[in-house]
């Protein structure tokens, strides 16, 4: 199907376009941009007068709970999510039940996912079986099954020796490895920043130094493994600090944070609010002014959702006990708009953060609209508010910090390999 | 952020920490408390019909026995009908959710709940589940608040001491895991106590501690220095295996009250403790039996307090 986007304001961060273009797609990819190419009859109009056309978004780490989690959420119910949220191709961890830790598991999932024809799923292997933490997956085996990436989600691996492994191997074949800096010893029981707000609420605490301690071990390894290392989910300022000296010194690192830590601190628990639950916990109103600032300046390379939906059952308990986690897919957009306003961003620089830089983490040929580039777009409102509430979400997981808020930004088209997946009945 | 204690008319609905409370309310408790008590010697508490018809239900999810006895018997003077539940952590894990169980207790027509649960902001949680017209008093969640200890806490320091403002208060011991610390502290400062000390090892501080208004203390004979009041806590023994202490015996010979180190107190200084207390650990017997120890008074008060905080909850429009 042939598709024209016209009058849309057309932005491409790896080709620095941010101007009224009209996009041309044939065959499920970019045809042209601005002029038609000669002989192209469109099928379809789509007016994309007052809408911005993006690369469709790349989000690094969104749980869609399957295989064992079907009670929080459904492959269906959080791939509708995703195309709702303009999201064309996720990377999802490998902490499902069981962990995605053999090839067929895998397998499965790419099938069950290509059948639903929506977003690219992009699984992440388990690092080590059963994310135990002890002994290495068939990584070469998994990623001819489709995944990308090695991580041990958030389950600990205490053993460094056994890391340092797990780096030596995926460094033999290329293959990089993403971890989220965390010490299990110092997290232990732990739910809230060690700071202000869990010293007033008496809730358990996860000093910074878990992180610090967990990022210097990975960055050391990574340094003498010569592995690529992915840094997810940094909350902390001495964090980004750390992630910015080790880029510096030339360590081939990338680092991704949590759209919730862009926005949120531990403010937001308030009177323990427990969608503020969240893991990463949400750090001080310092650490979270670093994040933005490392952002800026490029020592954080990624912007994602860590979208984890929960049912609402292990949400309604006391802080502590709640489910970690929040739904993300459907508000990653909008916040990226909100984060790019507060921060007086230009709209392409904001969206690399969430297109080409997490392609290239990904280490696909993706999020930007190249002729020739796979058709992955979306097309959204700029201006639409809209409020969140759990009737207006998609995803089957309905709890987010962000409850109740007005979002400025809505999906109006999303498009896959040229397809239209989503379009909202306005 | 709306206050979760307070009703659109500003007053009392639900007690569930002295942070935020507002003085005037503080001071109410107090004032009524002392109603309760028999003017002579002060330690009578008469029988009154304030609650007559009432329910009160006394829910603990963990243990306690003299809390939920002195709650009793403050809703029994009041002329409430109590029921006492123990549900134990363990509810949990039969498959019942906390959310289900206080359904179920809405249902059989409380009016107000008694809430004791292991987890900090139990007592939030609850009191934004229940009706409208069921007050929730908070008796101690995880480690964040224990109200009305504090204010029998507070109560007591004032029939002692009679005014706040000239006071420095000492709060010894491990104000990490301390639910009654925290309390303690917000109602002081509320109450316009100039000084408070936290006095402890640095394993069982909380991080930035100094920012609730207290002063930090890691030598007892510095902290205890012309302090009027003591505030004694419970060290759980639990704290010797989780490596925040080495054990009883060194924790006694540096922070437990000894006649010794209460000398650098004022001479007139009080001491204090939640109970119930681990006598030659956290305080010797001599002191906590001798001339300054007010504990015993504690617990009488810790009735009157209750006794008010139930009738003043009564008495606040839904």
């Amino acid at each position: 199907m042939n598709i024209h986007i016209k009058n849309g304001r057309v932005i491409d961060p790896k080709n620095k376009l941010d101007a009224q273009r009209d996009v041309y797609i044939a065959a499920g990819k970019i045809a042209a941009i601005g002029t038609a190419p000669g002989g192209f009859a469109a099928d379809r109009v789509i007016d994309a007068s007052g809408l911005v056309v993006v690369p469709g978004l790349i989000d690094l780490a969104a749980r869609l709970r399957e295989p064992g989690y079907e009670y929080m959420a459904t492959l269906e119910s959080e791939m509708d999510a995703a195309v709702a949220g303009g999201v064309t191709s996720l990377a999802c961890p490998p902490d499902t039940e069981p962990p995605l830790d053999e090839p067929g598991l895998v397998e499965m999932l790419k099938h069950r996912a290509r059948n639903l024809n929506q977003a690219h799923v992009y699984p992440v292997g388990a690092l080590t079986a059963a994310l135990q933490g002890q002994e290495l997956t068939e990584m070469a085996e998994l990623v001819d099954a489709g995944c990308v990436a090695f991580s041990q989600a958030d389950a600990p691996l205490t053993d460094t020796r056994v890391l340092m492994r797990a780096m030596q191997y995926a460094a033999t074949f290329g293959f990089s490895v993403w971890l989220r800096p965390q010490d299990s010893f110092l997290a232990k029981n732990g739910v809230a920043h060690d700071g202000e707000v869990a010293t007033r609420c008496g809730l358990p605490a996860i000093p910074v130094c878990a992180e610090t301690i967990a990022l210097a071990t990975m960055l050391s390894l990574a340094q003498q493994t010569g592995v690529r290392l992915h840094v997810c989910r940094v909350s902390s300022a001495a964090g980004v600090e750390m992630v910015r000296a080790a880029k510096q010194q030339g360590l081939p690192v990338t680092c991704d944070v949590s759209m919730n830590h862009v926005h949120l601190s531990e403010m937001d628990i308030g009177f323990f609010d427990p969608n503020c639950h969240l893991i990463p916990p949400l750090r001080s109103l310092r650490d979270c002014a670093a994040l933005r600032a490392g952002l800026l300046d490029g020592t954080i390379d990624a912007i994602c959702s860590n979208h984890a939906p929960v049912d609402d059952d292990a949400k309604q308990l006391p802080f502590a006990e709640a489910e970690p986690g929040a739904t993300g897919l459907e508000l990653l957009l909008p916040l990226v708009l909100k984060w790019a306003q507060q921060d007086q961003l230009a709209l392409a620089d904001a969206f690399a953060k969430v297109t080409l830089q997490s392609a290239q983490i990904l280490g696909l040929d993706a999020g930007h609209l190249s002729v020739g580039a796979a058709a992955d777009v979306c097309v959204f409102d700029p201006e639409a508010w809209w409020k969140v509430e759990p009737a207006a979400l998609k995803s089957q997981g309905k709890n987010t910090p962000f409850n109740g808020l007005e979002l400025q930004g809505k999906v109006r088209y999303t498009l896959v390999n040229g397809q239209l997946v989503y379009q909202p009945n306005l | 952020m709306k206050n979760p204690q307070l009703n659109r008319h500003g007053e009392l609905q639900h007690l569930l920490t002295t942070e935020g409370l507002p003085v005037r309310i503080v001071r109410d408790i107090l004032d009524k408390a002392a109603t309760f008590l028999d003017a002579g010697d002060g330690r009578e508490i008469r029988k009154v019909p304030l609650l007559q018809g009432k329910s009160v239900f006394n829910v603990f999810f963990e243990n306690s026995t003299r809390t939920r006895t002195t709650f009793e018997i403050a809703a029994k003077r009041l002329s409430a009908d109590v029921v006492n539940l123990n549900i134990g952590s363990s509810s949990t894990s039969k498959g019942e959710t906390l959310l289900d169980t206080v359904d179920n207790l809405c249902a059989m027509h409380a009016d107000m709940f008694v809430v004791r649960h292991a987890q900090s902001g139990a007592a939030h949680f609850i009191a934004q589940h229940v009706a409208p017209e069921i007050h929730v008093i908070n008796a101690g969640d995880g480690r964040h608040a224990h109200p009305t200890q504090a204010l029998l806490d507070m109560f007591t320091i004032r029939h002692y001491k009679k005014e706040f403002h000239n006071l420095r208060v000492a709060i010894v011991g491990d104000v990490l895991h301390s639910r009654v610390a925290r309390s303690q502290i917000h109602a002081l400062t509320t109450l316009g106590v100039p000084e408070v000390r936290v006095i402890a090892p640095k394993t069982l501080l909380p991080t930035m501690v100094e920012n609730l208004g207290v002063q930090v203390y890691h030598d007892m004979t510095k902290g205890l220095k012309d302090v009027d009041v003591v505030l004694m806590l419970r060290l759980q023994n639990e704290r010797m295996q989780g490596a925040a202490l080495p054990s009883a015996q060194e924790y006694f010979k540096y922070y437990g009250l000894t006649e010794e180190k209460l000398a650098c107190a004022k001479p007139d200084a009080i001491v204090m403790h939640p109970g119930p207390m681990n006598r030659g650990i956290e305080i010797d017997s001599s002191v906590a039996d001798g001339p300054r120890s007010v504990i015993l008074s504690q617990v009488t008060f810790g009735i009157a307090v209750r006794m008010a905080v139930m009738s003043i909850l009564a008495g606040a429009k839904a």
